[in-house]
């Protein structure tokens, strides 16, 4: 069993050397260090030991429940109901506050669904995880489709031979090598509420029909508001990719479909789409991954508010792993983080495997 | 053989003494202001005036950004690294007292017993920590836009009940006139939250812990008091008188100023800054919510880290930095508030009847710091959440009892904070 890589081969492995140690020391340690880390009670800083405590962050942070809330009714035995005409349901506390039920105690309400006179409500100890989970989910299932859609079709744009096609190659990967935290910082100031250049756009193109959104300050606006500038900053490095791609493609491929007649969409559907398969899957990956990375953004732009709505697991890593100097539980999310990102990983390669 | 050993120790002797007698010893010092060229230059002096005025230490400084500042000291102390020297900020002290980052000034008590309180830090019944300053928050105003709007002057001895508070909000946005009755400073998401609006939770009545055992928030940040709180915080942000957490930091920077906003709740930091612009600023003290005024005492403040191989050279330092005239210098260059009544007299703003006077009656009234426990780091994080949280318009109890679990989870993993 002699391969290239056991057999003497010293110039290669000095070449490789530098790669492999910075690799060793820099990703492959931290990730083992904070497997390690999420066992424990790993702090920042504390002048007490660090204790071995099993799977209790785990515990902590996915343990989840769902109880039943009964709606109040008076002395008659009839259902109260609000000025709405809803029926009017105990607060949450009497039964995560109550000492005969200690199971919930520290629990809060993630969402909750109401069928007749009972309140279905979805606890769990740590409910900014779960938004931070759904969010994240939510952001990367829009962001790598669309991501990938725009890029390619602003490569096939600009690929094409036309004078002073670099100018508009330079304009649409601009984005890309500005730091996203001035990027963030810019579009804080677009997305603004009370003047933005958003609005105003709006109101100016609408003649003044627009009502004003404050795009960041409103859970509902804000994810999508995020998503939206993540796709445009990053989507000219996917373009260069995807370019990359199509210049592989020989141009005897489109001579030979022009020949035989073919319309525009047959030649991207039977001459471009096979000819960019394997560099669809690298952008899909490398999106999916920079997608479920996202942190920069939300610290900028909104620290993860407006009430949670924009809430990221990394983002949440590094508060709870810095600000609330709680490194274990940081790093319990980052092995989650990194399991999901494998586990997905997996199925996209399975997915676009060679048939 | 033993003759040899006699004049090696004679010779190590006296080596040790003459480095004892004559070479100075070299102390380092961080300081938070880096880029702010005012303070640093003050700094600078002091460490010069310092330096020239004896031979036994020289103090050599080193300046970080505020925003990286505590990040750069935790990784100095995990890598063993820290100064002789380091300011910090009031309530973080505990935290770094606990953690055994600091040591309690070899400085006796007495030596600061004219300083306002808030600028001493004291933790488990020792000095951690001294500052040159303190900073006090209050409500910026005109006289003119009192005057149009009919309103009684709020004095330390009578300040507003909240009722008084909400109608004269109440009067400002009926005016027309500003786009809000009152700039809270809600752009600023840090630890102005805690600083500015835990006051007021506590002039209620509630408060971020229990500071008689600080081992749960129960009862304290979601009892009804705190409910209370909440309830009225959001009104603020429902009934449109306040910018709530979307607000341009611009717009808090110059809104007041530019007549945006008919009252801000601010620092005496930008006093010094208002007053050019607007003629007829005055600052009113807190309004009463049922409990008192409160306002957020403890800036900044030096102290001495436990791997300090000289601290009796930084304990001359501090006593040497914190004389009157130093203290004078800063407030009157920064706007702070100096530390004793002696060097506030020798100050342009603070020296009785001075435009700023007001704040040192307020910071020496009305002060209560933040809670002092090295878990004060988190609670902190905690409050800025739920204040948000209140003001974005989610559940008040829900939030605060959300908040208190945080807390106490937090109080638990850390074995209540103490020592093992």
């Amino acid at each position: 069993m002699r391969s290239s890589l056991t057999s003497a081969n010293r110039a290669g492995w000095a070449f490789a050397l530098p790669g492999i140690v910075l690799i060793l020391a820099f990703i492959i340690t931290p990730f083992f260090l904070g497997v390690g880390f999420s066992l424990t009670n790993q702090r920042l800083i504390s002048p007490n030991a660090t204790r071995f405590v099993g799977l209790e962050n785990y515990r902590e942070m996915l343990n989840i429940a769902v109880v039943d809330l009964q709606a109040k009714t008076d002395s008659a035995g009839k259902t109260v109901t609000d000025a709405d005409g809803q029926a009017e349901f105990p607060r949450l506390r009497s039964i995560t506050r109550n000492p005969d039920t200690p199971q919930y105690h520290g629990m809060q309400e993630w969402f909750r669904w109401v069928s007749g006179d009972t309140a279905h409500v979805v606890i769990a100890s740590d409910v900014v995880f779960w938004k931070a989970l759904l969010n994240t989910c939510i952001f990367v299932l829009m962001v790598a489709p669309i991501q990938a859609a725009i890029a390619l079709g602003l490569a096939l744009l600009i690929n094409q031979k036309l004078r002073g096609i670099t100018i508009f190659r330079t304009i649409y990967f601009m984005p890309v090598v500005v730091s996203i935290v001035v990027v963030s910082l810019l579009w804080r100031f677009i997305y603004s509420g009370q003047n933005g250049l958003l609005n105003n756009m709006l109101s100016f193109l609408s003649f003044g029909h627009f009502q004003p959104v404050d795009w960041l300050g409103n859970p509902h606006t804000a994810l999508g508001a995020i998503i939206t500038m993540s796709i445009w900053q990053a989507v000219g490095f996917h373009m260069v990719i995807w370019l990359s791609g199509l210049q592989t493609i020989p141009p005897t491929l489109y001579e030979a479909a022009a020949i035989e007649g073919s319309s525009k969409w047959q030649t991207f559907r039977y001459v471009t789409w096979p000819g960019l398969r394997h560099t669809a899957v690298l952008v899909l990956i490398v999106i999916t991954m920079q997608a479920f990375a996202i942190f920069a953004q939300i610290d900028v732009m909104t620290k993860g508010g407006p009430l949670d709505s924009t809430q990221t697991l990394v983002f949440q890593a590094v508060q709870r792993g810095y600000g609330m100097q709680n490194i274990a539980g940081g790093s319990a999310i980052s092995v989650i983080l990194f399991l999901i990102v494998l586990v997905i990983s997996m199925i996209q390669r399975w997915l676009t495997r060679e048939r | 053989m033993k003759l040899l050993n006699v004049t090696a120790g004679a010779v190590i002797a006296a080596t040790g003494f003459c480095s004892a007698a004559f070479a100075t010893t070299d102390l380092t010092m961080w300081y938070h202001g880096a880029g702010n060229k005012v303070e640093s230059k003050i700094v600078h002096q002091i460490i010069d005036d310092f330096n020239k005025s004896q031979s036994d230490y020289k103090v050599a400084l080193q300046s970080f950004p505020q925003n990286s500042y505590n990040d750069s000291v935790t990784a100095a102390a995990l890598a063993g690294n820290l100064p002789d020297i380091l300011d910090m900020d009031g309530p973080i002290m505990p935290n770094w007292a606990w953690s055994g980052y600091l040591q309690p000034l070899p400085i006796p008590e007495d030596h600061f017993k004219d300083f306002l309180p808030g600028t001493k830090g004291v933790y488990d019944g020792k000095l951690y920590s001294i500052g040159l300053w303190d900073a006090a928050v209050a409500l910026y105003a005109r006289k003119s836009t009192m005057k149009e709007l009919g309103l009684r002057t709020p004095t330390l001895d009578k300040p507003w009940t909240k009722d008084e508070f909400m109608s004269a909000l109440e009067a400002a946005k009926k005016s027309g006139k500003f786009d809000y009755a009152i700039d809270l400073g809600m752009s600023d998401k840090g630890e102005w939250y805690p600083y500015a609006f835990l006051p007021f939770l506590q002039s209620f009545g509630g408060g971020l812990v229990n500071r008689k055992t600080y081992d749960t928030a129960e009862g304290v940040l979601n009892g009804d008091a705190a409910v209370a709180w909440g309830n009225w915080w959001q009104s603020l942000f429902t009934d449109k008188l306040a910018p709530g957490t979307s607000q341009d930091p611009a717009a808090h920077e110059t809104g007041f100023i530019d007549g945006k906003y008919a009252f801000s709740w601010n620092g005496n930091w930008n006093a010094v800054k208002t007053m050019d612009k607007v003629d007829d600023v005055e600052f009113l003290p807190a309004p009463d919510f049922g409990n008192g005024s409160k306002i957020g005492g403890a800036s900044w403040q030096f102290g001495i880290s436990a791997s300090s191989k000289a601290p009796e050279g930084a304990a001359e330092f501090i006593k040497f930095a914190t004389q009157d005239k130093y203290l004078a210098e800063f407030s009157d260059a920064l706007g702070l508030i100096p530390a004793t009544k002696s060097a506030a007299q020798m100050t342009k703003n603070y020296k009785s009847g001075g435009p700023l006077a007001v704040f040192y009656g307020l910071s020496e009234a009305q002060a209560e710091k933040r809670p002092v426990t090295p878990g004060y780091v988190v609670d902190s994080k905690v409050f800025q959440k739920a204040a948000a949280d209140i003001a974005d318009g989610a559940d008040v109890i829900d939030t605060l009892d959300s908040a208190t679990d945080q807390i106490n989870a937090d109080i638990k993993r850390n074995d209540g904070y103490k020592k093992n």
